[in-house]
């Protein structure tokens, strides 16, 4: 029932609101944010430096948190498992209970730095789109999150397999593909690439924040490739939807792992 | 065996649990094999066994937090599946409190009402009988070890359920507290409650428990009244009765319905 899923988010939102470390992730994004736009001379220029620091740290605090907070609440979800609540809401309502306040802290952390040098309308352009990259990384993040605390037991090694998917995704995906394209540079590689782009979201998110930034040199490889092959707002909406596919794989294969995990 | 649904009949008692065939390995560790339990209404049953034998995951099976490889579960007559609805009849005492660290007694209360959907008046007797009150303000972090057991147990009989149970729940607890606990079950118990309940306390046990269900290495060796046990044993007290079923020198089935060693 809808109803006991949104009662599940309120009290875990509450739970996460009270650690302090959520505070902190906010701060973390207005200091970066003011910080840039003073070193980088003005709010267009630090808009591409800011891409990059959103593409690093939101992927990282998304799925570290994540998967910290779960192992530290199982306790949590074996009291609420003991009450009438079905298993499908009670982790819709952690899902949400971690995303909305993860992402409501990068979007005021971020966002009111944004509005504040750029007005209002900052949203609807370059700086909306970045804010749009970034939350849709905190979505995803988070359901990946889920998949590694509901599939690895020991919480050491669950943090260690979220480590190692952040570095796989943000830092070693772009050289493996650059590599690959290197030693297959005779054959046609359009194809591949736009593959290879789909199958990375940190990829597609920086598609997204740059796209609208004039910065092509920062969009990697395969988003390059991407952009070439479908332009502007197609290249926008397709980003866009296979983002909405990276936070749906996830959050459903958790939820299968989640019904049918022991506690 | 009596089905579960005959009872209904009888009113006063209106809940009993079955388990049946139930099955659960973790890995490849069989930790209940084949168990085919009842808990009748209006009677503390204690789940008895050494450490590892599968007590608190069939307890934890009955609640749907550990799901087993096989078998049934019915409670008042109905078979237990993916519905939650079922537990609402259900008070848990876990065993190790570890409640969520930032929220206060009052706020896990209010959470548990919320979830439940309950709009009745709470019981919070042990509240004020266990000294608990001006402890509900406080973040759960900040509560001793004893406290945190007397809020855990205020929490499972909060809302008057046909079903407790209670998995070790005066571990931890000062004498007075474990005493006014123990009391509150054989209320419980008089009031028609199906209780069911580990302890590694066999005298306590002994003090409250009407029925036995021993498992040693996930299966039942024994089901039947605490007196059967003993009387099948030729022992005294619960605790040697329990030792002679460890070591293999327990007797038969009593021929009063228990299920005896083999």
């Amino acid at each position: 029932m809808m109803g006991t899923a949104l009662k599940v988010f309120r009290y875990e939102t509450r739970n996460v609101l009270r650690g302090r470390a959520i505070l902190g992730y906010g701060l973390f994004f207005l200091v970066a944010v003011l910080g840039l736009m003073r070193m980088g001379g003005g709010l267009e220029r630090a808009l591409p430096s800011l891409a990059n620091v959103i593409l690093l740290a939101v992927p990282l605090v998304s799925v570290v948190f994540t998967t910290v907070f779960l192992y530290d609440g199982r306790p949590f979800n074996e009291l609420l498992l003991s009450q009438p609540v079905a298993r499908r809401d009670l982790f819709l309502g952690l899902y949400l209970g971690l995303t909305l306040p993860l992402g409501g802290a990068f979007l005021l952390g971020a966002g009111i730095p944004l509005v504040a040098a750029g007005g209002a309308g900052v949203l609807v352009g370059s700086g909306g789109m970045l804010l749009a990259a970034g939350l849709l990384l905190t979505a995803v993040f988070t359901a990946l999150g889920f998949v590694v605390a509901f599939s690895v037991d020991e919480p050491a090694r669950g943090l260690g397999a979220a480590l190692l998917l952040w570095l796989l995704v943000t830092v070693v995906y772009d050289g493996v593909v650059l590599l690959a394209s290197h030693t297959f540079s005779a054959y046609p590689l359009e194809r591949p690439m736009l593959a290879a782009m789909v199958l990375n979201p940190v990829d597609l998110a920086r598609l997204l924040a740059l796209i609208s930034v004039d910065a092509s040199a920062l969009l990697g490889y395969t988003g390059a490739v991407f952009q070439d092959f479908f332009g502007g707002a197609l290249g926008i909406s397709i980003s866009m939807a296979a983002l909405g596919a990276w936070v749906a794989g996830p959050y459903l294969l958790a939820l299968r792992r989640f019904r049918r995990m022991d506690f | 065996m009596t089905d579960p649904r005959a009872l209904r009949d009888l009113g006063e008692h209106p809940v009993w649990i079955r388990m049946a065939g139930i099955g659960k390995r973790y890995g490849r560790r069989p930790v209940l094999r084949d168990v085919d339990v009842c808990f009748r209404p209006g009677r503390v049953t204690a789940i008895l066994g050494p450490n590892g034998a599968g007590k608190t995951t069939l307890l934890k099976a009955l609640l749907g937090l550990v799901r087993p490889d096989g078998g049934t579960i019915t409670v008042d007559g109905s078979q237990v599946g993916e519905a939650p609805g079922y537990r609402n009849g259900i008070g848990y005492m876990p065993q190790l409190p570890r409640f969520p660290e930032n929220l206060s007694g009052t706020e896990l209360a209010a959470m548990l009402d919320d979830v439940r959907g309950f709009r009745g008046e709470p019981d919070e007797t042990l509240v004020d009988a266990l000294g608990l009150r001006p402890e509900m303000e406080k973040p759960f972090r900040t509560l001793s070890g004893g406290n945190r057991q007397k809020l855990n147990a205020a929490l499972a009989f909060r809302y008057g359920t046909p079903v407790l149970v209670l998995d070790e729940p005066t571990a931890g607890m000062d004498p007075v507290a474990a005493r006014i606990l123990k009391e509150r079950v054989r209320s419980e118990r008089e009031a028609g409650r199906t209780i069911l309940l580990t302890s590694h306390d066999l005298g306590q046990l002994q003090a409250l428990a009407d029925d036995v269900v021993f498992l040693l290495d996930g299966v039942v060796r024994f089901e039947g009244e605490v007196g059967q046990l003993l009387a099948a044993t030729g022992e005294d007290e619960l605790e040697g009765a329990i030792a002679a079923l460890i070591l293999g020198q327990g007797g038969g089935d009593s021929g009063t319905g228990s299920k005896g060693v083999a």
